[in-house]
């Protein structure tokens, strides 16, 4: 199955820089369909509003945190099949079985490289 | 228990003192027996050493209290805390504009691919990556300056707390040494003038410096 690559991917992170930095690599990628928030509650608050189909989402936000979002999206019955990757300062191993256990499907560590963004990416919807 | 010696004997030894310049043996003896049962039921050897160890202690707790008076902990509270942690919110902004700036200059560079070939537009584009990559730091930058403030603000109440158990000492500390308080500093000093970076909002702007300057001609 081919990556639709006109596909609703909504990028979550506190700094908006990380914003600009995740966008711009997503947009050499070949995703234009990029929408941002700055916290947790907001990203809930647009998921609920229109479709995406990918999340990527820091997880040290306020007041809303990404395992928070994580949570709230796999408890509702509508996004709870949503793909969703955390990209994160956060690299203790308790992270990484408290965001897989919470249902991540993939996770970055920061700082990354595009490289890593791209595998992670094909490894949650597919080669591009 | 008090360390007073009791009047009787007191009364005794000046009696003694008048009517016998020099004392003799059994005299002193005497003395000396009345001394000790004077104590007695009062003063057991354990007492004595329990005694001495809270007298060592309360010499020391009034020693400490000078000490942290004269470490001046309402200063650290009142002027250096809140200024490292200006200092560091103003890193945070500073890096924060400065890659917004670089990744602004790339984006626009990445505009320009379209006219380049491919071959250059693909070398433009692998180096714009790496910016991009490397533009990463700032949120890793903020976010450990942000575990130092909030570290600081921990330091912060605790030193708030030192402040208001010591502030009778403080007082009494700046009453008895008014040297330790600032003296007027002569603002054009060599010393004075070494400041470092000013925050944004107390930072002199360009057209100022220059007005400033042409105010001399």
């Amino acid at each position: 199955m081919s990556v639709d690559m006109q596909m609703s991917i909504l990028i979550v992170d506190d700094y908006k820089t990380m914003l600009r930095i995740i966008r711009n690599l997503l947009k050499q990628l070949g995703f234009n369909n990029v929408d941002e928030a700055t916290d947790g509650s907001m990203a809930l608050q647009k998921l609920r509003d229109k479709e995406y189909h990918l999340v990527i989402s820091d997880w040290n936000m306020e007041p809303m945190t990404g395992i928070q979002l994580l949570r709230e999206v796999r408890a509702d019955a509508k996004l709870k099949a949503l793909p969703f990757i955390m990209i994160t300062a956060e690299s203790k191993t308790e992270n990484v079985i408290a965001a897989k256990e919470a249902g991540v499907n993939n996770y970055i560590v920061k700082p990354f490289n595009a490289a890593t963004l791209k595998t992670k990416l094909a490894s949650v919807i597919g080669n591009f | 228990m008090s360390g007073a010696v009791p009047a009787e004997l007191v009364a005794k030894l000046s009696a003694l003192k008048t009517r016998m310049p020099s004392y003799t043996k059994d005299e002193i003896q005497e003395v000396v027996s009345e001394m000790l049962s004077s104590m007695e039921g009062d003063l057991s050897e354990m007492n004595l050493k329990l005694y001495a160890e809270v007298e060592s202690l309360a010499r020391y707790i009034v020693t400490a209290k000078s000490e942290i008076a004269a470490l001046r902990p309402d200063e650290i509270m009142s002027e250096h805390l809140p200024s490292a942690t200006d200092e560091l919110d103003a890193i945070v902004g500073s890096t924060e504009e400065a890659t917004n700036g670089i990744l602004q200059a790339m984006e626009s560079l990445e505009t320009l691919t379209g006219e380049m070939s491919p071959e250059l537009a693909e070398k433009v584009t692998e180096a714009v990556t790496l910016v991009y990559e490397s533009c990463n730091f700032q949120d890793i930058t903020g976010q450990r300056i942000t575990k130092v403030v909030r570290a600081l603000k921990h330091i912060e109440s605790r030193v708030d707390a030192l402040v208001a158990a010591f502030g009778e000492d403080i007082a009494k500390y700046k009453t008895v040494h008014p040297d330790a308080e600032k003296k007027p500093v002569d603002k054009t000093s060599d010393a004075a003038l070494l400041n470092g970076p000013q925050l944004p909002d107390s930072a002199g702007k360009q057209d100022d410096i220059d007005a400033l300057l042409a105010s001399f001609d």
